[in-house]
């Protein structure tokens, strides 16, 4: 940058360093992100994940699950799945938090945590992969057990611990297969931290707060993988729910 | 390039990408139902969660169907049909349009093809409060496709894309079941016929599946042959794999 030009850059900068609210409420107008959803959802989360590792500032807006604001006509018009969080860029409404996590991550990838690995198809094609076993390996056992565990108690239902034995004896194949994998890889698609590990989050987050908790801790490799990934400032952030939601100005 | 599959929906959606590539790629069956796909040899050597498809492309292995099809729309953007669009936002929809796919349509479009066509094929009996409990879940999804194509001709937008091919082959298996009920879910819904149809025709489907149907109805005799017919080019053995290689007409 020429001296010529610096110095209303640094007024700019200096401004803004100032007023913090100001700078976030102009980048929010900038870009307009509007993400409906609840703080205590793992798949809103997956999204304030990217949103944080990103530095991105987002109008947060609550959508209330427990009074089943999220199967009404107005929410339906946003999503017609009646499922949390649905992320508004100008005209584009999108659901589901991973292809939310996703666009973001695709859209501002020279910003923030690099979080693809865009060195060659074959890099992407083995993160895309990892992707894919979160969704159809990893997600539907350790959802239920979140499910069971953590969210019926909440709502004041009982935990049915068979379905728990039933669940963790099959996500205890699938995180022997991930001990392996972090074995030959510091995480689970390359050597960095990218939206394959990152999308494991929310209930991982979860289950460290019941007994399945000792699924991860009995392998090593999983127990310093998780230990690592649950550590992220940005991940901490994003669980925050005055950090993440309820402090930001403009909630409803 | 070699394509380790079966006969699920997820391995014809993997071969429909390969052919809308116009890719040359050699087949090496692998009996899933038999658990070959289960071998110490193929966890350790192909996919350790012990299922097919696998993609080899030189030094790339390559599962699950979705990674498998991305690659290849990726990979290979400059031969065959275009399966992604350009723009950022319209991918993004897209992508929506795939995680639907896995999270709202195949929980219970898989559980109709597990009652109704694998669990008879192992001589096992169907659940089907299963079945009608799925039936009734698969109509209220249905209901948001059908409003969906009656906006857009494809799920991601004007053109056909990765969203669509993952849909046709659990489509494909639903309408060839006995159950009225299951086909009625598709044929009650006229744009969401009217998009089936349209791809049922598409030249790379129809490849994709006169190989795969002529496994399908030798599977239903609960047997495979020593030898297909000389003209197929084809040797398939229970307990070995089958290598089909197929050209690029």
């Amino acid at each position: 940058m020429s001296n010529t030009n610096s110095l209303p850059m640094d007024c700019l900068k200096m401004v803004f360093n100032l007023f913090p609210n100001w700078k976030r409420a102009t980048e929010v107008k900038k870009l307009g992100y509007k993400l409906h959803g609840n703080p205590f959802s793992t798949n809103t989360r997956r999204v304030l994940a990217v949103l944080f590792e990103k530095g991105l500032s987002y109008e947060p807006i609550t959508v209330d699950l427990k009074a089943g604001e999220h199967k009404k006509d107005s929410f339906l018009s946003l999503n017609p799945f009646g499922q949390v969080p649905v992320l508004e860029d100008g005209n584009l409404k999108l659901s589901e938090s991973r292809a939310i996590t996703q666009y973001i991550a695709y859209v501002h990838s020279s910003r923030g945590t690099q979080l693809l690995n865009l060195q060659s198809h074959e890099t992407m094609a083995i993160l895309t992969m990892w992707m894919e076993i979160e969704a159809h390996q990893f997600d539907p056992f350790a959802s239920k057990l979140t499910w069971e565990q953590v969210i019926k108690p909440i709502f004041g239902l009982e935990t049915d611990h068979m379905v728990v034995k039933e669940n963790e004896a099959c996500l205890e194949k699938v995180l022997d297969v991930y001990e392996k994998r972090l074995g030959e890889s510091r995480f689970l698609a390359c050597n960095t931290f990218t939206l394959a590990d990152l999308h494991h989050l929310p209930n991982i987050q979860f289950l460290l707060d019941t007994p399945t908790k000792r699924l991860f801790e009995n392998r090593p490799k999983v127990r310093n993988w998780v230990h690592e990934i649950t550590s992220r400032e940005a991940w901490k952030m994003a669980c925050d729910q005055e950090e993440s939601w309820f402090g930001k100005s403009g909630n409803k | 390039m070699k394509l380790h599959c079966g006969l699920t929906a997820e391995n014809l959606a993997a071969k429909f990408g390969l052919h809308e590539k116009g890719l040359d790629f050699e087949v090496v069956f692998v009996d899933w139902v038999a658990g070959e796909s289960k071998t110490k040899a193929f966890l350790a050597n192909f996919n350790p969660f012990g299922q097919v498809p696998v993609l080899e492309d030189g030094d790339l292995k390559l599962f699950e169907s979705k990674a498998i099809t991305r690659y290849l729309a990726e990979q290979y953007r400059d031969v065959g049909t275009d399966l992604l669009p350009n723009d950022p936002k319209e991918r993004a929809i897209m992508s929506m349009w795939m995680e639907i796919n896995t999270n709202q349509f195949h929980p219970f479009a898989s559980t109709l093809i597990r009652e109704l066509i694998i669990k008879p094929y192992q001589g096992l009996a169907t659940d089907f409060t299963s079945v009608q409990e799925s039936e009734m879940k698969l109509s209220e999804v249905l209901n948001i496709y059908e409003a969906r194509l009656g906006e857009f001709p494809y799920l991601a937008g004007e053109s056909f894309s990765l969203a669509d091919l993952h849909h046709l082959p659990p489509i494909h298996y639903m309408l060839r079941m006995e159950e009225e009920g299951v086909k009625d879910l598709i044929y009650s819904r006229p744009n969401i016929t009217a998009w089936v149809e349209k791809m049922k025709s598409r030249p790379a489907w129809l490849k994709t599946v006169v190989k795969g149907d002529h496994i399908f109805e030798l599977t239903k005799q609960r047997r495979l042959p020593i030898q297909f017919d000389a003209s197929c080019h084809e040797l398939t053995s229970v307990a070995q794999t089958t290598t089909m290689v197929t050209g690029n007409n």
